[in-house]
């Protein structure tokens, strides 16, 4: 059991910059991976997590390079092996796992003929024993009628299955070491669990050991026997699961844990201040010095080795790490956040909402009408109250952005009404909806790399909405710029900075700033901080939180992560295939009962917390389209009750939490189901 | 403390990232010859009408066919005109109607791309199959018919071929145009409410720019191989002007006994075409766009 399969030994990889120089992003990093042992590897992104994971099966990414150190596999050195004697290793005795294994599997090949042909690569078996092996995986990765599968194309399958079937390829050749790197991001949180208790099965079942990277703390609890936390290419912290995610003796992970919002704690999570450094930008002291709120002077001109610490069978890289012993009660700590003092007023209200994508037929469109008795959004009825923040959630393609865009008068309703302010009808088409109207519902998106223009300054992106809205100009203009970026923490000398030269977290700030620019009543997030890394998350939550009570905007927040929704909302909406399932106080979102798919949804939240298990009620399938009649959630629900539910679009019932739930099922009846 | 990545990518102006790109172009070996090649001919064509040793056209039975010597470096034609002064002078003439015949084939090509990748729909559908009608029209005989009708002055071959060569362009135009217009940061200026110019303007135009103009480089190359081709074939500039095709032409009978009238336009047309080739590919890697080496059309 305590066989050593792969070493890593000082190993330190780099590129070199323009000027020449040599950049390390993995410095120095040491560990062994046992037989049958489940490792995970977290990270923010840039911490060379992935580079390491490759280099664990000898691959070195173009323009990078081993500076020193070498991957012992089997006391081999992968970094010292030809070509030829690594292909023998690759596939048959470490295999990996991609994150998006849609992209990897080739797409007009069968399902069964790819695994056939990972089979034909890395064993000796024949024809017979192939197709029977076949089989075996697909059982294996418990994909539903495996006879069929195999006849199937990889677009025939939903992002889960596709998952399934790499894991199944990655197995065929029996290798000794899984590498997976982020095999789950990106996936639903339902799919996410139950891809993570296959693959705990399959470490138990088959004794492979696993590598498994992820940026995800509260997926690596999931599956890992020990956690290696990086940070700027270096090893902080390393030991056994329980101990990291329990009593996290580096101020960095400490400040991680924390600033992962929880599903127990109402408010919002503490954040770090600053991000992880460039690779090269560190030449002397502890690489987390900026951000660390331990830091001494020492810490500044020393660098800190990896020390062991024997009472918790830890490895840390910090001078102070003492300090943080016993500490672990602190983790469970938040932020409170006012809540709104709601003078109920009303300013947006979705009245019978419904919104298609489907094409109009010619005659349709001569009378202006779309014929689609099966909306992708249908009969949404919320009434936003002013300074409320209120969460859409729901998995991806529940119509949450298309809710936002359809607020926003990008998208056409079908049915229905907005109307803002008093009553007043916006129109649902751009272009006729007056100025003060667009200035006062702004937009922020899921992903500043995508929502900034890559070719303007901070100083021409904060500009346009100040020129457009307040047809501001000199000095006036700068001066408002300033503000903004003050308004976001973010220095005067941003202004002249290129998206490309901020970090994740600084592009959201611009972003925010942008919404900001125009005095905006509402601000519609679309998964804000989806795509920022959980320590930056908690910084732009607050950053919101801040505002909002500064400014008494009213947000509307759509997220997939309920419990960044619990963090952040007053109020909470879910959403299944673009249908309203429950709406109530977010404070009560988790107390019973709650509607069948909110249960679904709470349950797969994966906690950074060993002792959390997600629980799997539903099936993670994937519908294509909402049923025709009856209950939106009628293809999943763990609870349907019959007939009535296929039939029928259930009611809406007050539950004693005064949350509304749409079910059949009468809601005192949920409520002691739940208990 | 040391410059970390950030800062080295300092705030730069136009100017500063023009040269920029330019030492980032001539950092590789095959950046740096396209660029001398390119920086060579184009000085050449600038100062050849005032260091030309000869007339172009003057015509001389005395000095026919004469070989290479200290008076006439690259010898004489079948007309006793210096190869050395019809050279330069034919790299002018190459340079000057392929230059503003990219500039106006980028010109239309690059607004119709833009225009169609915005508006998509039955409008672009259209638009480019028309495109594509003309992309299956030997380019060679349409111009053939297009200089019989009107002549072939510069003034009808300059658009001619920027109309020919803008075809490739419209194509990387409005691929580019219809990636950016999905772009977060376009519905963001949408819901803003800017106007549709101004959302042209000031975010798809900047991010599509620099596709365009590498084409636009590529393209040049190969017009320049057309251009001559058409005087080669007699469908270019009319002589006497000195032009490398049409010196091409009139001495390919004479190749096997005064071989010097023909290699020096040769030796020019192919080594511009090089340059230019080697500069746009430079050119391309320096503005990290990717682009596949597609066929000539
Ligand atoms: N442009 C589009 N054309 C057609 N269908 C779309 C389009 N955008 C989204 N959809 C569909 O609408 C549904 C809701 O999508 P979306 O609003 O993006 O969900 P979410 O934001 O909750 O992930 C999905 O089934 C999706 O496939
Ligand atoms: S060594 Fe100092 S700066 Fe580094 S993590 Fe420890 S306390 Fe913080
Ligand atoms: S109505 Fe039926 S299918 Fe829908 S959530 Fe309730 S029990 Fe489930
Ligand atoms: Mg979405």
């Amino acid at each position: 059991m305590n066989k050593i399969i792969e070493s890593i030994k000082n190993l330190s990889i780099g590129f070199n910059s323009q000027k020449g120089k040599k950049i390390s992003i993995l410095r120095n990093v040491s560990t062994n991976i046992k037989k049958g042992e489940t490792v995970g590897i977290v990270g923010e992104s840039g911490s060379g997590k992935s580079t390491l994971a490759l280099a664990m099966m000898g691959y070195i990414k173009q323009g990078l390079f081993p500076l020193k150190g070498e991957c012992l596999f089997k006391s081999e050195d992968l970094l010292k092996m030809s070509s030829r004697q690594l292909e023998k290793i690759r596939g048959r005795k470490i295999a990996m796992i991609p994150q998006n294994a849609g992209q990897a599997l080739t797409p007009n090949l069968k399902i069964g003929y790819q695994i056939d042909e990972a089979l034909r690569l890395h064993t000796d078996l024949n024809k017979t024993e192939r197709d029977k092996k076949i089989s075996e995986l697909l059982n294996k990765v418990r994909l539903p009628s495996p006879e069929t599968m195999a006849f199937r194309y990889p677009h025939e399958l939903s992002g889960g299955q596709q998952q399934r079937v790499a894991v199944a390829m990655a197995l065929a050749g029996k290798p000794d070491l899984l590498l997976l790197d982020e095999p789950t991001t990106g996936l639903d949180v339902t799919t996410q669990a139950h891809v993570l208790e296959l693959l705990r099965f399959i470490a138990k079942d088959t004794g492979t050991s696993m590598i498994y990277v992820s940026h995800d703390l509260g997926a690596i609890a999931q599956v890992s026997d020990r956690i290696v936390v990086m940070y700027a290419g270096e090893i902080v912290l390393e030991g056994p699961a329980r101990k990291i995610l329990k009593e996290p003796i580096h101020p960095y992970t400490y400040g991680l844990l924390k600033s992962i919002p929880k599903l127990s704690l109402a408010g919002l999570p503490a954040s770090m201040p600053g991000s992880q450094p460039q690779p090269g930008s560190i030449s002397e002291g502890c690489s987390f010095y900026d951000r660390c709120n331990l830091a001494t002077d020492h810490c500044k001109k020393n660098s800190p080795d990896l020390e062991y610490i024997k009472e918790l069978d830890t490895n840390v890289r910090c001078f102070n790490h003492k300090e943080l012993i016993n500490q672990n009660n602190n983790l469970q700590t938040s932020i409170t956040k006012k809540s709104n003092n709601s003078e109920a007023i009303e300013v947006l209200k979705l009245k019978d909402v419904s919104i298609s994508y489907a094409k109009q037929k010619f005659f349709d469109q001569l009378l202006n009408k779309i014929s689609d008795q099966n909306p992708t959004v249908k009969d949404i009825n919320i009434d936003i109250k002013k300074g409320e923040t209120i969460a859409l959630v729901g998995e991806s393609g529940s119509g949450k952005s298309t809710i936002l865009k359809s607020i926003a008068g990008l998208l056409k309703t079908k049915d229905g009404q907005i109307k803002f302010e008093n009553d007043r009808i916006l129109s649902s088409d751009l272009k006729m909806r007056n100025p003060n109207d667009l200035r006062a519902i702004q937009l922020i998106f899921q992903n500043p790399d995508e929502s900034l223009n890559p070719n303007h300054t901070v100083e021409q992106i904060l500009s346009q909405p100040l020129k457009l809205y307040f047809n501001l100009s000199g000095e006036e203009l700068k001066k408002n710029i300033i503000d903004l970026l003050k308004k976001v923490r973010l220095g005067e000398f941003y202004m002249s900075r290129y998206p490309r030269q901020l970090s994740g977290g600084e592009k959201q700030r611009v972003a925010v700033a942008r919404a900001f620019a125009a005095k905006p009543d509402i601000i519609l997030c679309d998964e804000v901080t989806s795509a920022l890394d959980v320590s930056v998350q908690a910084a732009v939550l607050n950053l919101l939180q801040q505002l909002k009570e500064d400014l008494g905007t009213t947000y509307v927040f759509v997220s997939h992560d309920l419990a960044v929704v619990r963090a952040i909302s007053d109020r909470v909406a879910v959403l299944y295939q673009g249908r309203l399932c429950e709406i109530g106080p977010s404070q009560n979102v988790y107390k019973f009962p709650s509607h069948p798919y909110t249960e679904v949804l709470l349950g797969a939240v994966l906690e950074p917390d060993p002792d959390i298990k997600p629980k799997l009620v539903a099936e993670d399938i994937v519908e294509e389209k909402p049923p025709e009649k009856g209950c939106s959630f009628q293809g999943r629900c763990p609870r349907k009750i019959g007939d009535i539910c296929n039939t029928e679009v259930p009611p809406w019932q007050i539950g004693e939490n005064g949350n509304a739930i749409r079910c059949h099922i009468n809601i005192d009846e949920l409520a002691n189901s739940q208990q | 403390m040391e410059s970390n990545l950030i800062t080295e990518d300092k705030q730069k102006n136009k100017l500063e990232k023009a040269f920029e790109i330019l030492k980032t172009m001539a950092s590789k070996p095959s950046g740096l010859i396209g660029l001398a090649i390119v920086l060579f001919h184009v000085v050449l064509a600038l100062i050849s009408p005032y260091i030309a040793p000869y007339d172009y056209k003057a015509i001389s039975p005395n000095t026919m066919l004469l070989a290479p010597s200290a008076e006439h470096w690259f010898g004489t034609d079948s007309l006793g005109r210096d190869v050395f002064t019809r050279t330069i002078l034919g790299g002018r003439t190459a340079l000057t109607v392929t230059f503003f015949g990219s500039l106006i084939a980028l010109l239309w090509g690059g607004l119709l791309g833009i225009f169609c990748g915005l508006v998509g729909g039955k409008i672009d559908d259209v638009v480019m199959r028309v495109v594509d009608a003309f992309l299956s029209i030997p380019w060679i005989l349409a111009m053939l018919l297009i200089v019989s009708l009107l002549g072939t002055s510069t003034e009808v071959l300059i658009p001619a071929l920027g109309f020919f060569y803008g075809k490739g362009i419209v194509r990387v135009a409005r691929a580019a145009t219809h990636d950016v217009i999905a772009k977060d940061f376009i519905v963001s200026a949408r819901a803003r409410g800017h106007s549709n110019m101004s959302i042209i303007w000031n975010e798809i135009i900047p991010n599509v720019r620099d596709a365009i103009l590498v084409e636009g480089a590529m393209r040049w190359s190969w017009m320049l191989l057309g251009f001559s081709s058409l005087s080669f074939l007699g469908f270019g500039v009319s002589p006497p002007t000195p032009d490398w095709g049409l010196m091409i032409s009139n001495a390919r009978g004479l190749m096997s006994f005064a071989y010097w009238s023909v290699i020096a336009p040769i030796v020019g047309l192919s080594s511009l075409i090089i340059g230019i080739n080697l500069t746009a590919d430079a050119f391309a890697k320096a503005l990290g766009i990717d682009r596949s080496t597609k066929a000539p059309v």
